[in-house]
């Protein structure tokens, strides 16, 4: 390897990004034949920006060189990327087809729209038209739109030391402290330069010395719920507080389930930006506490009983009017598909209240075929598909729909949904249909 | 008036000055702004309420999730959009973010937490390439 200069941008027309500034020299990268040739712009232009964005990222975090990934993830919901991210995707996907196309295996968080049901929920066409223009280009470009933030469950999941390019907080803390993967969080644009090279830079979680344990905490309440395993993952996540910041847990006394790990990494992401956590005995980097940390340098911290009960009082709300109970954040899987199956039959929810259950393509297929959805729907209820509720222009949607007071047995969810105008109550998912049904917080 | 240069990592995008608001609470673009009146608009953040309209902020870290790398884009080609966001440590979101949307984005500053530094209302310069702040005050 040869370390390059990097040379400015034509800044012609042929730049996507006619916006950005050239790089500046002197990057301290170490650039392999392939990988120059792609700064170069000899393989097209979007390997051109794809390079540029990685190296201005990568001398960020002083990343010496790049890693080579085998998959990617992009999060690109339309909220988010508004109409000049989803113009910014259709430049990219007018190039010639062999500079558009990924190299590498590259799938879809979840989408905005679930184009059955946006008019139901008071989407607009604009929002609809947005998101189809976005799918119209990510598949110009070979990407697979699995919408879906449960890839770990129902795609591919990764396999102990795989190096991934994924987006999606949940995905990259479960893939990374679950499966044993390496993973950063990539937002969009780095996910699809990730995809367009199949390279990252290599710093933060892509280097072992970035994997071992810095916080130390001991449970002294066993978790039960799904949501009492999110609460635990969100108070791990604010004591611990930091992207670069990994703890460790000790004193779970019992193996826990995908859908626990799950709930638990995805709020820990969401309160903390934590992208991994280790288990003593369970997750694969620490089958002892001395294999992730000197534990003499690591004062432990303890979480208790009163602990997990100051959590959920801070979302309150029994007795109150509730609007609208979304399951979400992550999507569903089938097991969980059939646990709200199992509370709701026989049964109505109340004709004042909506009840969102949001899960993948994948699983939504499997729901219909195994009568699970019609269970669901029923009691009034809906199953949505390939979309997540707060990425689904939830400040809309409320408005719209008058929705103020939301439930929810999702930690994530609730502590993102505060911001888009909503009045979040967390519980388990036996008391979120209970109170569906009676059409107040219960 | 008392002027004074924090030094930084190398950060993200170009060379800015505008008026700081400073918090030493954290930062998501997803969870904490209403993104069409350009203000934090998440009751529990410590700028509920302020606009953040061409300012220079200054957050203690990043938090939550991955959408802010596109809506940083989104928010400055609406020109309803901070000019430059400093942070003790920022995670690698909101510097993709910074990278896509060529905002001035800084972390890492030699001198201590940025948030204690720096007041709201000061006139600052942020030169990313340079990592190097520049602050005015009266």
């Amino acid at each position: 390897m040869n370390e390059i200069d990097i040379p400015s941008c034509a800044n012609n027309s042929a730049c996507i990004t006619c916006n950005f500034l050239p790089i500046q020299n002197n990057t301290g990268m170490l650039l392999k034949e392939e990988e120059k040739a792609m700064l170069n712009g000899d393989m097209g232009e979007p390997r051109r920006w794809a390079m540029e964005h990685m190296i201005r990222v990568g001398r960020f975090f002083d990343a010496e060189d790049f890693v080579a990934v085998s998959q990617a993830h992009i999060m690109a919901d339309t909220e988010s990327l508004g109409e000049a991210g989803v113009e910014f995707l259709e430049k990219m996907a007018a190039s010639p087809r062999d500079q558009r196309r990924v190299r590498i295996p590259m799938i879809t968080d979840p989408r905005g729209i679930d184009f059955c049901h946006y008019k139901r929920l008071k989407q607009t066409d604009l929002m609809a038209n947005l998101e189809q223009r976005t799918i119209d280009a990510f598949e110009a470009m070979g990407i697979l739109m699995t919408n879906t933030c449960i890839n770990y469950q129902t795609i591919m999941p990764p396999v102990r030391g795989e190096h991934l390019a994924f987006g999606d907080t949940g995905v990259v803390i479960y893939c990374n402290s679950v499966l044993g993967a390496y993973s950063n969080f990539e937002g969009g644009p780095s996910a699809l330069a990730a995809g367009l090279t199949g390279r990252t830079p290599r710093y933060a979680l892509h280097l072992d010395e970035n994997r071992r344990a810095t916080k130390r905490y001991r449970i002294i309440h066993q978790p039960e719920s799904l949501s009492d395993w999110g609460a635990l993952g969100a108070m791990v996540g604010t004591r611990a507080g930091s992207y670069w910041e990994v703890p460790v847990i000790e004193g779970i006394e019992r193996q826990p389930g995908s859908d626990e790990m799950k709930h638990m990494g995805a709020a820990m992401a969401s309160f903390g930006s934590i992208p991994l956590f280790h288990i003593v005995g369970i997750t694969p980097e620490a089958p002892s506490l001395e294999a992730i940390c000197d534990p003499a340098m690591l004062d432990t911290e303890i979480i208790g009983e009163q602990d997990f009960e100051s959590f959920f009082a801070r979302y309150g709300g029994k007795g109150d009017k509730l609007d609208v109970v979304v399951f979400s954040a992550p999507q569903l899987s089938i097991i969980e598909m059939q646990s709200i199956a199992d509370l709701l039959d026989g049964k109505k929810i109340h004709k004042d209240t909506a009840l969102l259950a949001v899960t993948s393509p994948v699983v939504a297929a499997d729901a219909r075929r195994m009568g699970i959805t019609e269970r669901i729907e029923s009691s009034g209820a809906l199953v949505l598909e390939g979309m997540c509720f707060y990425q689904s222009y939830a400040r809309e949607m409320g408005e719209a729909n008058g929705w103020k007071r939301l439930m929810s047995n999702s930690a994530k969810l609730v502590n993102i949904i505060g911001g888009y105008g909503y009045q979040p109550t967390l519980s388990s998912m036996e008391n979120c249909v209970a109170s569906a049904i009676a059409g107040e917080v219960v | 008036m008392e002027s004074f240069e924090l030094h930084c990592h190398v950060g993200v995008g170009p060379e800015v000055s505008g008026e700081a608001l400073v918090t030493d609470d954290n930062f998501s673009a997803r969870y904490d702004l209403d993104r069409i009146k350009g203000i934090f608009s998440r009751p529990q953040h410590k700028l509920a309420g302020q606009s953040y309209i061409d300012k220079i902020l200054v957050f203690n870290t990043a938090k939550g999730g991955v959408a802010s790398a596109w809506m940083l884009y989104e928010m400055a080609s609406r020109k309803i959009a901070p000019r430059a966001i400093l942070f003790n440590s920022v995670n690698p979101i909101l510097a993709q973010g910074g990278a896509l949307a060529d905002m001035a984005l800084c972390d890492r500053f030699e001198e201590g937490d940025v948030t204690q530094l720096i007041q709201t209302g000061d006139r600052v310069t942020v030169n990313p390439e340079l990592g190097l702040v520049t602050v005015e005050r009266d």
